[in-house]
């Protein structure tokens, strides 16, 4: 075989590669980067208007961290076809299935709420008010998931992913010194020693880098789109790009803030749009831009991964690939969840403060169960067969696992006792 | 009333589809779902702390 025969054989072999990735891509793409939600932009936005480019090396850490507890939920479904819900309820009985599955629902709803006060929040930056954002949100959430296809909704969130990339020119645009990045946003080191405030900050970026509604998202979207087990390497690649994507954005969200906001007070991610308006105009855009596109994301996969898992225990139809008519109680169960939490962000004097500490720790509950329940039955051998965890895939996951349940229970913990700490 | 009596009738056949665990119950599984209880029980108890703290406070 001549050098061009070889060539052009190899070629047409990574294309065939390609175009089967671009078959199965998709719910490693959507969750990893929906995981960037407003709560999400809000801490890297913090991060780096506190502490400058110094964390980037610890978001880098957060790669393998996602990737590892996400890749789990791939196999589980394309091996079992059941979502994470009915899994646990089938494996772990009904007493921990009910407390899943309401401990979701109640997580769900609160991060709804926090995705819609990023949302109204983002766009009253431009003068559209709050009840217009939210009427406008809840129809073309409604107008997407009601087309009763799962391909042409996963292509439509694979759009507002592409949108989330906004932080990419923003970044570029701030000119960041890449001396600075290199040498003080690589190196690991802790800016002004283990402080509580920094412990907080990074317990934060973890807890925002896993949360329970992912698991149960990825496991029912990877069902509902009909991945097998000859798709498992596909959708894992698909999680791991995802995985660099996600912190890829969230380090250019620190460098933007870190360039253009350090040391200014930053509570939120659209308070830093607005200041950033005043250094410029187009990069405070693109920041609110982008809020309001990662409150969107989270809210169309959130409240999905609460109509899957009542649908897998109600036994309801729950596929998006069904009409409206076949499946009722899955697309009436969407709505209203989306629409309760829509309105309370509408509510003269609404306790949002309490929300969005309520939501960090009711998904301390939530989240050590969900990623237990995630090894034991990667390691039941008699269902998952040769895709169960190795030794090697058991003792990593179960480390990041353990260091994912330590921090968030202190982040938990601490939300609800902030001097418990110091 | 006839819904509600539906939806609990739902209730009911869904805890005895789940009712006998799948899993092997092996001793790590055992252990593991014990720690699991035992965790979950001192969360509950803190947030009953805190809310009873936030009561008397108020």
């Amino acid at each position: 075989m001549d050098f061009f025969s070889l060539l052009y054989y190899r070629f047409k072999k990574v294309w065939k590669a390609v175009r089967l990735y671009l078959v199965i891509a998709g719910p490693g793409l959507v969750v990893m980067i929906a995981d960037n939600d407003a709560g999400g932009i809000t801490t890297y936005a913090a991060t780096g208007a506190k502490y400058g480019y110094h964390l980037i090396w610890f978001l880098l850490l957060l790669i393998p961290v996602a990737y590892y507890v996400q890749e789990m939920t791939v196999r589980l479904g394309a091996v079992t076809k059941r979502g994470h819900a009915e899994a646990i309820f089938e494996s772990f009985g009904a007493f921990w299935g009910w407390f899943s599955l309401l401990d979701l629902m109640i997580v769900d709803w609160l991060t709804l709420v926090t995705e819609f006060v990023g949302m109204t929040a983002a766009l009253s930056i431009f003068g559209v008010p709050a009840w217009l954002t939210v009427i406008l949100v809840v129809m073309l959430m409604s107008i997407i998931v009601l087309n009763g296809r799962y391909w042409t909704w996963e292509k439509i969130a694979l759009g507002f992913c592409l949108i989330n990339l906004i932080y990419i020119p923003a970044a570029f645009m701030v000119n960041p010194s890449l001396s600075d990045i290199a040498g003080h946003g690589l190196i690991p080191n802790l800016p002004g020693g283990l402080t509580n405030e920094l412990f907080f900050l990074l317990m934060a970026n973890i807890g925002t880098t896993i949360a329970p509604w992912m698991l149960f998202f990825q496991q029912s979207s990877v069902v509902d789109k009909g991945l097998l087990e000859k798709d498992i390497k596909m959708g894992k690649i698909d999680t791991f790009i995802g995985s660099i994507i996600t912190v890829a954005i969230a380090v250019f969200i620190v460098i933007v803030t870190g360039t253009l906001l350090n040391g200014a007070p930053i509570d939120d991610a659209a308070t830093a749009a607005r200041l950033l308006m005043k250094t410029n105009h187009y990069i405070g855009a693109f920041m609110a831009i982008g809020l309001f596109d990662a409150g969107l994301l989270g809210a169309i996969c959130i409240s999905l991964a609460s109509s899957w898992a009542f649908g897998e225990i109600f036994g309801w139809a729950h596929s998006l690939n069904t009409k409206v008519k076949e499946a009722p109680w899955f697309y009436i169960s969407f709505i209203f969840t989306l629409a309760t939490a829509g309105v309370v962000p509408l509510i003269p004097g609404a306790p949002l403060v309490l929300i969005t500490l309520f939501v960090q720790v009711v998904a301390v509950t939530l989240l050590p169960a969900a990623l237990v329940f995630l090894i034991l039955l990667l390691n039941d051998k008699k269902t998952m067969g040769e895709y169960a965890n190795t030794r090697v895939q058991n003792i990593v996951s179960s480390v990041i696992v353990g260091a994912i349940i330590i921090l968030s229970t202190m982040y938990g913990v601490s939300a609800l006792f902030p001097n418990i700490f110091q | 009333m006839r819904t509600i009596n539906q939806f609990f009738s739902k209730i009911r056949e869904i805890n005895q589809r789940y009712a006998k665990p799948t899993v092997e119950m092996s001793r790590g599984v055992k252990f593991s779902l014990a720690v699991l209880r035992v965790y979950l029980f001192l969360l509950v108890v803190l947030m009953i702390y805190k809310f009873i703290t936030v009561i008397k406070g108020v």
